[in-house]
C-alpha cells in the first residue's frame, strides 16, 4: 500500500508498504530515519518515541497506515542544523548518554515534558520519563539533563 | 622522563564523549540501523523444546515462498558446526538434538523480514521430545542424564585455605538462591554481513570482542580468519550478553549463500533466547566465628546453572569460588563451586560474573553473624574486613590498597534520608496503595570484591596503534584498536589518555575492527586498564620517536613543538601490552595468584516496605567505591549509578522465570528492569587509592557497584520486615508470604 506522512516537516510518500508494518519500520527501513530505536517493539521501552500530530507515541505501536496524513516529528527533527535542541545538548553536557540506545526516545519524551511543563518538579520528571527504559545510566544523569534543559 | 600535559580534556577531567551529540541526534549508527543496497533479511528458526531429538527437517515448503532467497540447516554449515567461547560445544545450527528452548535450528533469508518469518513457519521440524534436565545439584552429582560427552560438570573449583575442619563458638548457616538475571541491553542482537567476490565476508556487528568472534566465525565458516573481517557497529549496551556469538555466523552463512548483504535483527523476545544470562545459583554457607564476631572459618557449596552450553561458565565458577568469602580475612576456607550443564537457557557472562551470586550469600551470612553475636552489621564487617597485605583464600597476597573499612565507614556515616510524605515516595507510588500505613523502613549494607581483567593464567593483552601527524598546521593523533566501545565510554578514555601523553588536543578514534591485533574483551572491567595501558605504552613509543628527532628528552612536549619537529612526517607505533601474568588455580586446592587486581565497593540501602502488599520502595542508595584513579570522574559516577541500578533490579524485580526449562517471561512486559521511578537518588563517594601495578594507578570500575547493591537492598528489606529472605529477586509474595 501507499502511505503519505509528513515527517519532520517534509511530505513523504512511501510505496509498497506491507499493511503489517509499523510506523517505526517505515521510518527506519523505508525513510532512512533510524534515529527512533527498536529496543522492544512492544511499547514497553519508549526508545521509539516520536511525536505524531504533536503527541508522543511509541512508533512501534502505530501501524504504518494509521500514520496516513499525519505529521510525525522524530528525534532527527529536533535539532536546528548543527545546533542541538536544548534537551539534546543537556543530555550531552550532563553525561546522560552512555550506550545511547534509549537516548532518542528519552530526548523526545523530555522535550514533550518541557513543552507542557517548562519547570517540572523531580516527581514530574520521573513520572514523565517512566515509560522510557535505560539500562546503562541508572537515570541519575538523565534527571540532571532534564533539570539542566529546564534551566536553559 | 618528560611529562606532557594537555591544555584540556586529559586524564582526570570530565571530557565529553565524542559520540554523545550523534547519539542525542539519533544519528549514531547502531548495528540494527545498517542498510545496504540489495540487502536481504535473515531470520532464525528456534527450538520450542528445552530438550528433544530432531528426527527430520523439511524445508521444501519454506523454499516455495516467493521472495525467499535461502533456507539453511546444519547441513549447510560450511566449516565446523561447533563453537564456544571457552569450550567448543555448541552447534551453529542443531543437528540431531536440541538442548535448550530457543536453540537455532534453521535460517531463512528473504527480501522482507515478514516474508522470511512466514517462510520460517513453513519449515517442518519433527521432534522427539525428551524430559529436560533442570536440577543443578542433580547435574553436579551425576544424578542426571549426561547432556554432553564428558558429563554435566563444566567445572568444579575447590578452594582449600588454612586448616580444615575447624570449630568455632558461633556458627551461622544459610541456604541462598539467586534467580536468572538478564543483561537486557537495549540494542538488540543485530548486524550486517556483506559477501565479497573472493568468498570472504565483512561483518558489521555489535559485540564485546571482535577477535573472539572472528576466530569462532572463521572455524564455523571453514575460512581462514583473514577472510572474515569484522568492523564494530554501534553497540546498544552489552553487560556480558554480547560475549558469545548470536547471529554472527548465521548472517555470514546467509550472505555467502545468497551472494547478497544480509541483515539480521532480533526482536526483544528473540533476544531473550539469543544470548546467555547470569547463572542462577543455589548456595549453602556456614560461617564459624568467635563470640566477638571474628570469622574463624567459612565453608560453602555453590551450584551455578550453566544451562545447555558452556559459554564462560568455567571462568564464572572460578570467580564465585575464589571470591566466595568476600572482602574479609578468613583463616580457614573450604569452598566447592560447580558449574553444570542442564537444559535451561545457556548462562555466561553478566556484569559481576560469579561475584554477584556469591556476594548475595556471604553478605547475607555477615548479617546473620551480626545478629548472632549482637553486633551492628557494619561493625561485624569492619572487624573482619581485609586490607592491603591480606591473604586471599587462594593464597594470593592483596598487594595494593584494599580500603574496605574506609568504604564501609563512608557509607555508614552519611546522614539518613527523611521519611517522604509525597505519594510518589511511598511503596506503590502513584498507584495510591498506601499513605504510610503498613509501611516500615529498613537500612542495610553490602560490600563487594571483584577481580579486574582476565584471570587464571589467561594471556590477557591489548593492541593499540597511535599515529601522530600534522594536518593543516595542527598536530593530530589517531588511535586504532579493536577494543570495543559498548557505551561505557572507552572512546572518551582513549582520547583523554592520548591528550595527556602526547599533549595533543585533537585525537581521532579510528573505527574498531579486526585489521589490527586483538584487544581482548570489553568485559571484566578491563578495557581502561588493559587497552588504556596499551595506549599509554603506544604513546610512549610515539614520544620516544619524537625525542629521537629532537635529539634530547628534556623538553616539555607541547603542540607547537610537535608541529615543528614533525613537519610532514608521520609517527606510527603499534604496541601490544600485557598486564602482569596470572597463574592457574591448583585443581585440588584452588591456590594460586589467579587474579590481576581486586576492586571494592560498598553500599548502604534505605528502603520502605509496605508489609501488607509486599511492595518495596528503595528510598536511597549510598555507594563508596575505590577506583584507584578516576580517568573521567563523571563517567565513573555513570558506571556506579548504572551498575547499582542493575543490582537493584536483581534485588527486587529481575528474573527470567523458568518452568521445565522454558522461559515464561521473554518480554519487557514480564521481565521488569528498573525505571526512573524505581531508582532512588544516589549519594556517591569515589576514593582514589592508586594501585602501583596498574596504569595511572587505576582500578576497573564497572562491576563492583552491581555486586554490592543487591545484598544491601535485601538486607534493608530484612531489617524492615524481620524476614529471612534468602532468595533474590525478592518478590511481593515473599514479603506477604502468600507464594
Amino acid at each position: 500500500m501507499r502511505v503519505n506522512i509528513t515527517v519532520n516537516g517534509e511530505a513523504r510518500q512511501v510505496d509498497d508498504v506491507w499493511p503489517g508494518e509499523s510506523l517505526l519500520y517505515v521510518l527506519r527501513e523505508r525513510l532512512g530515519l533510524p534515529g527512533s530505536k527498536n529496543a522492544c517493539e512492544q511499547g514497553e521501552c519508549g526508545s521509539c518515541t516520536v511525536y505524531m500530530d504533536g503527541t508522543p507515541v511509541c512508533a512501534c505501536l502505530v501501524a504504518a497506515g494509521q500514520a496516513e496524513g499525519r505529521e510525525v516529528r522524530t528525534v532527527e527533527g529536533l535539532a536546528s542544523g548543527d545546533t542541538l535542541d536544548r534537551v539534546q545538548q543537556a543530555f550531552v553536557d550532563a553525561g546522560a548518554v552512555q550506550c545511547g540506545f534509549c537516548t532518542p526516545g528519552l530526548v523526545v519524551a523530555a522535550h514533550d515534558l518541557l513543552t507542557r511543563t517548562p519547570q517540572p518538579s523531580d516527581p514530574e520528571i520521573r513520572e514523565a520519563l517512566a515509560g522510557n527504559l535505560c539500562r546503562c545510566t541508572g537515570y541519575e544523569k538523565i534527571l540532571d539533563a532534564v533539570r539542566m534543559a529546564a534551566r536553559s | 622522563m618528560t611529562t606532557t600535559v594537555a591544555t584540556q580534556g586529559g586524564i582526570g577531567t570530565n571530557a565529553q564523549r565524542p559520540d554523545g551529540a550523534l547519539k542525542a541526534r539519533g544519528e549514531f549508527a547502531y548495528s540494527s540501523d545498517l542498510w545496504h543496497e540489495d540487502m536481504v533479511w535473515g531470520v532464525t528458526l528456534r527450538s520450542p523444546h528445552p530438550y528433544a531429538r530432531i528426527t527430520s527437517i523439511d524445508i521444501t515448503e519454506a523454499l516455495r515462498v516467493p521472495g525467499v532467497q535461502a533456507v539453511l540447516t546444519h547441513e549447510d554449515v560450511p566449516g565446523t558446526n561447533i563453537y564456544g567461547l571457552e569450550h567448543p560445544d555448541q552447534p551453529v545450527l542443531a543437528e540431531d538434538v536440541v538442548r535448550y528452548q530457543g536453540e537455532p535450528v534453521a535460517l531463512v533469508a528473504a527480501d522482507h523480514p515478514e516474508t522470511a518469518r512466514r517462510a520460517m513457519k513453513r519449515i517442518e521440524v519433527a521432534y522427539e521430545v525428551l524430559p529436560p534436565v533442570v536440577n543443578t545439584e542433580d547435574a553436579a552429582h551425576g544424578r542426571a542424564e549426561p547432556l554432553h560427552p564428558n558429563g554435566n560438570v563444566v567445572r568444579h573449583v575447590k578452594v582449600r585455605h588454612g586448616p580444615q575442619d575447624v570449630r568455632a563458638d558461633v556458627v551461622v548457616t544459610g541456604e541462598y538462591e539467586v534467580g536468572m538475571q538478564d543483561q537486557a541491553f537495549l540494542g538488540p542482537e543485530s548486524g550486517l554481513a556483506v559477501p565479497a567476490d573472493d568468498g570472504s565476508v565483512d561483518l558489521y556487528i555489535a559485540t564485546q570482542w571482535l577477535h573472539a568472534d572472528q576466530r569462532q566465525i572463521a572455524v564455523a565458516l571453514g575460512l581462514p580468519p583473514e577472510k572474515v573481517r569484522l568492523t564494530l557497529s554501534g553497540v546498544g549496551g552489552a553487560f556480558g550478553g554480547r560475549e558469545d556469538l548470536s547471529m554472527q555466523v548465521h548472517a555470514c552463512m546467509l550472505a555467502l549463500r545468497t551472494g547478497k548483504p544480509v541483515k539480521m535483527v532480533y526482536n526483544r523476545e528473540e533476544s531473550f533466547y539469543g544470548h546467555v544470562h547470569r547463572h542462577p545459583a543455589r548456595m549453602y554457607y556456614e560461617h564459624g566465628a568467635t563470640r566477638n564476631g571474628k570469622i574463624v572459618y567459612v565453608k560453602a557449596r555453590i551450584y551455578l546453572d550453566g544451562g545447555a552450553y558452556a559459554s564462560s561458565t568455567g571462568a564464572v565458577v572460578a570467580n564465585a569460588a575464589t571470591l566466595g568469602v568476600g572482602p574479609y580475612d578468613v583463616p580457614s576456607v573450604t569452598v566447592d563451586c560447580w558449574g553444570v550443564y542442564t537444559n535451561n537457557p545457556p548462562c555466561g557472562a553478566m556484569r559481576g560474573f560469579g561475584a554477584v551470586q556469591a556476594a548475595f550469600a556471604y553478605e547475607s551470612q555477615m548479617d546473620r553473624l551480626a545478629d548472632a553475636v549482637g553486633l551492628d552489621p557494619v561493625e561485624v564487617r569492619i572487624r573482619n574486613a581485609m586490607s592491603e597485605g591480606a591473604v586471599m583464600p587462594t593464597g594470593q597476597v592483596v598487594d595494593s590498597p584494599a580500603p574496605v573499612v574506609e568504604l564501609l565507614t563512608l557509607v555508614r556515616d552519611k546522614p539518613l534520608p527523611a521519611k517522604g510524605n509525597d505519594l510518589t515516595d511511598m511503596p506503590g507510588g502513584v498507584s495510591n496503595t498506601t499513605h504510610g500505613e503498613g509501611v516500615v523502613r529498613g537500612v542495610g549494607y553490602g560490600v563487594s570484591i571483584k577481580n579486574v581483567g582476565f584471570s587464571d593464567s589467561f594471556d590477557d593483552y591489548s593492541t593499540v596503534r597511535v599515529r601522530l601527524s600534522v594536518i593543516g598546521g595542527q598536530a593530530v593523533a589517531s588511535v586504532h584498536t579493536a577494543a570495543v566501545e559498548v557505551g561505557q565510554g572507552l572512546v572518551t578514555v582513549l582520547q583523554q589518555i592520548t591528550r595527556t601523553e602526547l599533549g595533543v588536543d585533537v585525537v581521532t578514534i579510528e573505527p574498531m575492527d579486526t585489521s589490527i591485533g586483538d584487544a581482548g574483551s570489553t568485559s571484566a572491567s578491563r578495557q581502561t586498564y588493559v587497552t588504556g595501558g596499551a595506549l599509554r605504552a603506544a604513546c610512549a613509543a610515539v614520544r620516544a620517536a619524537l625525542f629521537e628527532r629532537i635529539g634530547h628528552t628534556d623538553l616539555p612536549l607541547d603542540h607547537d613543538k610537535i608541529v615543528e619537529v614533525l613537519g610532514t612526517d608521520v609517527i606510527d607505533e603499534v604496541v601490544e601490552w600485557r598486564h602482569r601474568p596470572t597463574y592457574r588455580l591448583d585443581p585440588e586446592t584452588g591456590q594460586g595468584n589467579a587474579h590481576v587486581q581486586y576492586a571494592f565497593a560498598a553500599h548502604r540501602a534505605v528502603v520502605d516496605v509496605d508489609v501488607e502488599l509486599g511492595l518495596v520502595k528503595v528510598v536511597e542508595l549510598v555507594c563508596a567505591q575505590d577506583v584507584g584513579k578516576a580517568i573521567n570522574p563523571e563517567a565513573v559516577l555513570g558506571q556506579i549509578q548504572g551498575g547499582t541500578a542493575q543490582g537493584l533490579g536483581l534485588a527486587v524485580m529481575e528474573e527470567i522465570q523458568l518452568a521445565d526449562g522454558k522461559i515464561r517471561n521473554p518480554s519487557f512486559t514480564d521481565y521488569l528492569i528498573p525505571t526512573v521511578l524505581d531508582m532512588p537518588p544516589m549519594v556517591i563517594d569515589v576514593l582514589e587509592r592508586p594501585d602501583p601495578h596498574a596504569p595511572y594507578g587505576l582500578r576497573g570500575v564497572g562491576e563492583p557497584p552491581t555486586i554490592s547493591s543487591t545484598p544491601a537492598i535485601v538486607a534493608a528489606i530484612r531489617a524492615a520486615t524481620g524476614m529471612a529472605l534468602t532468595r533474590v529477586p525478592v518478590r511481593p509474595e515473599h514479603i506477604t508470604e502468600t507464594s
